[in-house]
């Protein structure tokens, strides 16, 4: 069923009793063309353009949970392409635009906002980092503008622009960066790939990863043994799990990474906003909901949920950058489990196994990511060779010396 | 994770007073040990769903190393003990 606002209107007239399921819930088949074990938003989207562009639909992905329960459903919800490296900028780029036209791809309302992303600064020296990362960006013909302090005023009158330890210079906005609904995104690509023939399992998680004559042949599940042509891994924070079935060591380590969200206010902030001076971003939801969230908690985690000191340390940033955060009280707050990589950038690669492919290392910026980790992933599992884009995240990369450490903090992976 | 970390010297300590480095099953290679060894020493980490020892420093406190041995699923703390009694080298 095609999605419209006559079909809204249609089945508002008839009780809206005419809905179908987005996807269907089908008993695994014996064998696929390809397994995709994860199903969050870089495994359905992997889904969906392997149907759509690449017109491989014998397809299955398995999910542990049910769709959207992963970091899919636990982030932030922004959007954005402001990377300084070579290695990154053009791929994240492709994500921006692939989100552009990602509703009218997949009709389905994903509500893609593009707000505009503010990183503020608050000292000379940085000021002279983002005008270079906004020269690198506007070199790769991203859109980047370095705004002074007046014009922030202007557009965001009520942060602290006089802190003593923090004053506000001025900030690097990237207009076409904002914020999509996140469950939607997860909802629209199962929607898209189920369409196209592929089957979504969930609530079935992979135990084990056959091999024969050094190939993968197929998976041992909770809902018995399935066969496949290719195993592709999208299995976020639980991809070392996943990888420890194939005997492979990955340079990842599991963090927690927390969110929150407050209560309905009326609206407040226009854009999606950053803090220089500590680790804090804050956007406010359609609903009112102001949606924030800081650093990781720093220490090795598969638990979905964090730790009340890092609670309170991203309360203080943010009250640090908006004061009257302080009268805000916080609804809700979550944990995600990230895979966090030795220099803070993904991998979408082959493996020392033929038919195995890894995508994974997505640190806590895998959302933004999600059109073109799926673009590019199903680029290589079809074709066996990388998209142009993401060609930099190579697995071999950390041995080759070839890192693309955007932060600059080295092989310290809580530091990214 | 647990509020407080018992310190062998300082008795239980809140978590805070700590820094985390991270795992404390990885050994520094020989200097001469080859790519491949100091490549797994930088890079590579087991990254359990389960036990995991970590070296965690108590910075707020005797600022000695410690190795914490807990469960990273659960976030159960399972023993405290100075890095100089488990061999570390951090």
């Amino acid at each position: 069923m095609r999605y419209s606002a006559f079909s809204v209107f249609l089945n508002g007239l008839r009780g809206n009793k005419g809905w179908q399921p987005a996807w269907r819930s089908p008993v695994p088949k014996n064998h696929y063309d390809v397994i995709i074990v994860g199903g969050g938003g870089h495994g359905l989207s992997t889904a969906y353009y392997l149907a759509k562009e690449f017109a491989i639909t014998n397809v299955a992905v398995l999910e542990k949970g049910y769709i959207g329960s992963g970091n899919v459903g636990r982030n932030t919800t922004i959007i954005r392409s402001n990377y300084l490296l070579q290695g990154n900028n053009p791929f994240y780029e492709l994500s921006m635009k692939l989100w552009e036209g990602l509703e009218q791809d997949f009709n389905f309302n994903a509500m893609v906002s593009q707000r505009g992303v503010l990183n503020l600064y608050h000292s000379d020296a940085q000021r002279d980092a983002y005008t270079r990362r906004g020269n690198a960006m506007r070199l790769h013909g991203v859109d980047a503008e370095l705004l002074d302090r007046n014009t922030v005023r202007q557009m965001l009158p009520f942060l602290d622009f006089d802190n003593a330890r923090f004053p506000i210079q001025g900030a690097l906005m990237q207009k076409r960066g904002g914020t999509v609904r996140h469950d939607a995104v997860a909802w629209g690509y199962a929607r898209g790939a189920d369409s196209r023939g592929v089957d979504i399992i969930q609530n079935c998680e992979v135990t084990s990863i056959r091999r024969e004559n050094g190939r993968v042949t197929g998976v041992e599940t909770s809902q018995g043994f399935i066969g496949c042509g290719k195993l592709a891994l999208a299995a976020a924070g639980n991809s070392t799990v996943v990888a420890d079935m194939v005997d492979m060591k990955l340079p990842i380590e599991s963090h927690v990474l927390q969110a929150f969200v407050s209560e309905g206010l009326k609206p407040f902030i226009d854009n999606v906003v950053t803090f220089g001076a500590g680790h804090f971003y804050v956007s406010q939801s359609d609903k009112g909901g102001l949606v924030f969230g800081g650093d990781i908690d720093g220490y090795n985690s598969y638990a979905q949920r964090g730790n009340l000191a890092t609670v309170e340390h991203v309360a203080e940033a943010g009250v640090a950058m908006i004061p009257a955060l302080s009268r805000v009280r916080v609804l809700r707050s979550w944990g995600g489990v990230m895979d966090m990589s030795m220099d803070g950038s993904p991998i979408i690669d082959r493996t020392h196994i033929d038919n195995l492919y890894l995508n994974a290392g997505w640190c806590y910026g895998g959302f933004k990511a999600t059109p073109a980790s799926g673009f590019c992933y199903a680029h290589l599992i079809a074709r066996n060779e990388p998209h142009e884009t993401a060609a930099a995240f190579r697995l071999d990369r950390f041995s080759r010396g070839r890192m693309i450490d955007e932060k600059g903090v080295g092989s310290q992976p809580n530091l990214h | 994770m647990a509020s407080l970390i018992a310190c062998p010297h300082c008795g239980p300590r809140p978590k805070e007073e700590f820094t985390v480095k991270g795992d404390a099953a990885i050994a520094r290679p020989a200097a001469d040990a080859g790519e491949d060894a100091w490549y797994a020493y930088v890079y590579l980490r087991d990254n359990p769903r389960g036990r995991h020892k970590e070296y965690w420093h108590h910075t707020s406190g005797c600022r000695r190393w410690l190795v914490v041995e807990r469960d990273t699923l659960t976030h159960v703390v399972y023993s405290v003990s100075d890095a100089s009694t488990q061999g570390g080298t951090a």
